[in-house]
């Protein structure tokens, strides 16, 4: 029997059905997996307790034939995810000691589906950053080489070596599901968070289209763009997890009043007939000769497949991101007014409740946190709200416009690359300059910006055998077609060898 | 447009964040990256075009006029930093 920690999400279920195994075997596997992986600090807090509560409680409910179906699935959940009774601390300081008193809504329904919480995984602070490096518990490492590299396990459970970046903000969850720690993970996406951390490890991640899934219980970055979604190893997976997640909550007001489909059901369906746009916008300067040619190799993958490929413009995509870092820092700094010290969180005290604020600010958040916080406050500010902030919600119209402008035309979803290089290196980008880290989001952002479903899937690897992704963007509400879509690349590309546990402590 | 130490200092305060001395000059540099990065925004041409409201057309659900929640002091008070007598406890406001 293949090990079980290396079954796919739907594999398992169907195991666990068979009764080839039980839910407890297949948690106690994984709760072992993480201990001999504390290396990676992909998991800011380990559950098995609670893991091995909740899947006696499954193997129960599989005996008695009223089976959930995610019945006895093993996750490990983003730390944005608010779990109650489970300190909930979105990587920040200011709310390490944090104890949510409530669920998640995306929690709840993962947990009324019979899934089972093996705990709480690491993120850049407040889900701000690219890399993982912002997490107030310190980087997450990939489970990837490149090749010759090197790193490696040190003694005492440690790394050696400059070692990758995961990709963020999910980085945890990205890590957690490319080095085998859990069958899936929830992850959130504000400009990239699920995907780009997916192409960096070789997973699938999925951004649902923005009113897909509950906000409510998800410590909140930038409310209009912010998405939950799935990481996974396979796009039958990330279906199945996505429409367990999904669904209309009436305490997050911009909640989908639509039916969840059954997405799984779609993946199987193909793309004979669909209309694939190609846009040339996304051919930008300095895009590396490999991840060209495997945006190509896309293309011609979906074509024979019965796809009718053709060129479509998005003109305006060279302002979605400058866009972005004026109305995702204007909505965080609003957002995050709420950590003052007085409700919840970090205190730290001072000569007035003016300079507790202050005091308690300054040292509970992070460098990257309170820089996007500054940036926010400066655009809402008098004297500048209109020429920031009230042209970028005018330029944001205008990239929704391009995509509807391409969808009218018939195109069905449109193939991009996931990012724009492969992963790097812990301390290699962003160190001067933030811009550079936050142009890794330049493919991904648009489609926040505009509200639309993208799901990233591994396509290949790069000449340092590191994971290239691509990424479908798809019309709002018709997530079924990324999964069709997605499935026809994962067919075509071969599923990704993923890294053997060098990692794992003897 | 650029930020100078003065405006960093000011911005600090409007956020409620302390700052350092030695931490303002950085935070200069940073932001005005940053503020340069999407001057490119000033190309566009926005005349006409109305300011993004809600990502998906969608009305407002509205809820019946009624107490939904509350009886739950504990749980409001779990994460306080100092509470007393069921109130969030705060340094002297009123002198």
């Amino acid at each position: 029997m293949t090990e079980l920690t290396h079954l796919t999400l739907a594999e398992a279920r169907d195991g666990l059905k068979a009764k080839s195994f039980s839910a407890v075997e297949l948690a106690t596997a994984h709760v072992a997996a993480i201990a001999q992986a504390r290396a990676l600090n992909a998991y800011v807090l380990e559950t098995p307790e609670k893991a091995l509560a909740m899947a006696k409680a499954s193997d129960a409910k599989i005996a008695a034939g009223t089976a959930g179906p995610l019945e006895g699935i093993p996750l490990g959940i983003k730390d944005l995810f608010c779990t109650e009774g489970v300190v909930s601390t979105a990587g920040s300081n200011i709310l390490k000691t944090f104890n949510p008193p409530y669920e998640s809504t995306v929690t709840k329904n993962l947990w009324n589906d019979g899934a089972v919480m093996l705990g709480k995984l690491n993120m850049d602070e407040f889900a701000m950053g690219s890399s993982n490096e912002t997490s107030a518990f310190g980087p997450v490492v990939s489970p990837w080489r490149r090749t010759g590299s090197n790193v490696g396990a040190a003694g005492a459970g440690g790394i050696e070596g400059t070692h990758l970046v995961p990709g963020g903000s999910s980085g945890g969850s990205a890590s957690a599901v490319a080095a085998h720690l859990c069958l899936g993970a929830t992850a959130t996406d504000t400009g990239g968070s699920i995907r780009q951390p997916a192409a960096f490890t070789g997973t699938v991640g999925i951004k649902p289209t923005y009113g897909r899934c509950s906000r409510w219980g998800t410590v909140a970055f930038a409310s209009s763009l912010d998405q939950a979604g799935p990481i996974t190893r396979t796009v039958r997976d990330s279906a199945i997890m996505l429409r367990s997640m999904a669904g209309l909550d009436l305490k997050d007001t911009t909640s989908a009043d639509l039916a969840v489909p059954d997405f799984e059901a779609a993946v199987s369906r193909g793309v004979k007939g669909l209309k694939i746009g190609i846009p040339k916008e996304y051919r930008v300067e300095g895009m590396s000769p490999e991840i060209e040619a495997l945006w190509s190799k896309g293309a011609e993958w979906l074509r024979d497949a019965g796809a009718e490929i053709v060129e479509v413009s998005l003109p305006h995509t060279k302002y979605a991101l400058p866009a972005y870092y004026i109305v995702a820092p204007a909505e965080a700094s609003s957002n995050l007014a709420r950590y003052d010290g007085v409700r919840y969180g970090l205190r730290v005290p001072g000569r007035d409740i003016a300079e507790m604020y202050e005091n308690t600010r300054a040292e509970g958040f992070g460098r990257e946190v309170k820089r996007r916080i500054m940036i926010g406050t400066y655009v809402l500010s008098a004297g500048y709200y209109d020429a920031y902030y009230v042209r970028a919600q005018k330029i944001r119209t205008l990239i929704k416009r391009d995509f509807e402008d391409v969808y009218a035309k018939g195109v069905h979803a449109i193939l991009t690359p996931a990012t724009p290089t492969a992963a790097f290196g812990i301390g290699e980008k962003g160190a001067a300059d933030p811009v550079e880290m936050y142009l890794n989001d330049i493919f991904t952002v648009t489609v926040n910006m505009a509200g639309l479903p993208g799901i990233a899937v591994p396509a290949g690897l790069d000449p340092q055998g590191l994971p290239l992704g691509l990424q479908l963007i798809g019309r709002a509400f018709d997530e079924e077609t990324l999964f069709a879509a997605g499935q026809v690349i994962e067919n075509a590309a071969g599923r990704i060898a993923l890294p053997s546990a060098w990692w794992a402590k003897a | 447009m650029s930020v100078d130490e003065k405006t960093v200092r000011r911005i600090a305060h409007l956020a409620r964040i302390a700052v350092t001395d030695e931490e303002v000059p950085h935070l200069q540099g940073e932001l005005n990256a940053i503020l340069s990065f999407v001057e490119q925004l000033n190309e566009v041409d926005v005349d006409g075009i109305e300011p993004m409201t809600s990502v998906t057309p969608m009305t407002m659900r509205k809820r019946q006029d009624g107490v939904t929640d509350g009886y739950c002091v504990d749980k409001i008070l779990l994460n306080a930093p100092a509470a007393e007598d069921n109130f969030f406890l705060v340094p002297k406001v009123v002198e």
